[in-house]
């Protein structure tokens, strides 16, 4: 358990919040907040300024007005970028990574260190595999040693960009349940994802498409109104169970 | 090859090629894996006409390369502020234009001799003045690489995240080059300014070629570096080719060498062989 104080404590929170590069928003009026064991997905189409929102939490995106608040350590575990994967690391030694916030500049990751970060490894079922080639692992693997690499760090806040994305189920099954246990710590977990159902079964959910079409708990917001206004329309009735789909968007890579 | 190293010339110019391939086979590593290949080509370059002043009025070479950096860095920032003047080519330009000044300078009639040696390497006339100030720079780029190394090691891997953890990716970046410039600084005595480069890039992407691990290709780059350039020397000694340019070669070689061993199957690494 993490001592983040009282359940009602805030990890981060935002209030017409409005965010993008050179000047020019990608978001605009986002006001949500999460809070210790929230799983909060952020859903929309490509584009719809997912991964701006968590950039603008670790400072890469510029905020342009209203306010942002993150109140607690946060990592970040983004897709992996094709140049990432003939990097010379081990699993261990990107999970190793996240000692360096305790460290002083001219320190280098001891023994403790170590054991540290093979636990966190440990963690995430990849204890196996702590010396494999980073890149050489699948893409499942990967998102876990990064967020292995977010627990070293002591991380309370968990920003993850489409952890999803080239999964195989089982690898999907696996990456959902160590999120569900990583909320069941007091941790906060903020996904960005593409998938309607999946969003269905965590906490909040927040809808983007340029600004904020809702936030709220997934039963309460997730309603064909807000469904078309985020994915402008490409709404399809599921026949036989009443439910709603949206068409999958066809997948480009964000910059 | 222990011939040759009897004679105290040559030993004086294994000692500098050792140093050389230290600091370059080290650093070179960062380099490939910073994408700042192209940057040391230009940074070594863009630094020539400094040090052909320095040499010219007398001054220490340390501070010419480092006025010729800053006048280089200078010339580029401002280049690149000309509308339609995009980043590539103003450091094209305000490096090939720095780079012409500094021929003109070194090869006029009116230099002393062996102002040349800046241009092409002088390892065999390497005074000991210039080994002692290439050790000292070649422990500080050590030392430094040493002290920074898993720092260095998550910027390259993950900038967003080393923002997380309130490492500045700038500053990294700003220390390799300044370890690059170092670098340069070290080599120039050898290699001389056209062929520096060799050793920063070679000796790494033949290691890299045989491991995936950072610390050992490190190692590793260092021994091609080193080996490959004492090789050289024992051509330049045999064959009475120029020095730095045999040294040069002999980097290549062990690249071409370990990608065609690679390319053929040749088991190179523990884990390959069977």
């Amino acid at each position: 358990m993490l001592d983040t104080g009282d359940r009602m404590s805030v990890l981060a929170e935002a209030a017409g919040l409005s965010a993008g590069y050179g000047g020019v928003a990608a978001i605009e009026d986002v006001s949500f907040r999460v809070r210790p064991g929230e799983r909060v997905a952020l859903l929309g189409p490509n584009g719809g300024g997912k991964t701006t929102l968590l950039r603008s939490i670790t400072g890469e995106a510029e905020r342009l007005s209203g306010s942002l608040r993150v109140s607690a350590p946060y990592a970040t575990v983004p897709q992996t970028e094709r140049s990432r994967l003939d990097y010379p690391v081990s699993a261990l030694d990107v999970s190793l990574m996240g000692s360096l916030a305790e460290l002083p500049w001219w320190r280098q990751p001891g023994r403790r260190e170590r054991a540290t970060a093979l636990q966190a490894l440990e963690r995430v079922g990849m204890a196996e595999l702590a010396s494999a080639t980073f890149g050489e692992l699948s893409a499942g693997q990967r998102q876990r040693v990064l967020i292995a690499r977010g627990l070293v760090q002591e991380a309370h806040l968990l920003l993850l960009d489409e952890p999803f994305t080239g999964l195989d189920a089982s690898s999907s099954e696996r990456l959902e349940r160590l999120i569900g246990e990583l909320a069941t710590e007091e941790r906060g977990i903020l996904i960005a994802t593409h998938d309607l159902e999946q969003a269905r079964r965590w906490d909040l959910v927040v809808c983007l498409n340029g600004r904020q079409i809702a936030f709220g708990p997934p039963g309460e917001v997730l309603d064909r109104a807000a469904l078309e206004a985020t994915y402008g329309g490409a709404i399809v009735e599921i026949p036989g169970n009443g439910g709603l789909g949206i068409l999958p968007p066809h997948h480009h890579h964000q910059p | 090859m222990i011939g040759p190293f009897s004679d105290p010339i040559m030993q004086r110019a294994l000692l500098e090629v050792t140093l050389v391939g230290v600091c370059g086979g080290a650093l070179g590593c960062w380099v490939i894996f910073y994408g700042l290949s192209y940057a040391s080509e230009s940074l070594a370059h863009g630094l020539f006409p400094g040090l052909v002043a320095a040499a010219l009025l007398g001054l220490p070479l340390l501070l010419g390369a480092g006025v010729g950096i800053l006048v280089a860095a200078l010339g580029v920032a401002v280049a690149s502020r000309i509308p339609g003047v995009g980043r590539n080519v103003a450091v094209a330009v305000v490096v090939t234009s720095l780079f012409g000044l500094g021929v003109l300078l070194a090869l006029s009639p009116a230099s002393p001799p062996g102002i040349q040696g800046l241009l092409f390497g002088d390892v065999l006339g390497a005074s000991d003045s210039d080994l002692a100030l290439s050790g000292g720079l070649a422990l500080g780029i050590v030392a430094a690489l040493w002290l920074l190394h898993g720092r260095l090691l998550a910027v390259g891997f993950d900038r967003a995240f080393a923002r997380s953890l309130g490492i500045s990716a700038a500053a990294a970046d700003a220390a390799v080059l300044t370890l690059l410039a170092g670098a340069i600084l070290v080599g120039v005595q050898g290699m001389g300014n056209l062929l520096v480069v060799a050793v920063l890039v070679g000796p790494a992407a033949t290691a890299r070629q045989l491991t995936s691990r950072m610390a050992p290709m490190m190692l590793l780059s260092v021994a091609v570096a080193v080996l490959a350039g004492a090789a050289g020397l024992c051509l330049s000694y045999y064959a009475g080719t120029a020095a730095g340019a045999s040294v040069a070669a002999a980097f290549v070689a062990a690249y071409l060498l370990t990608a065609f061993s690679r390319r053929s199957g040749l088991p190179l690494t523990a884990e390959e062989l069977p």
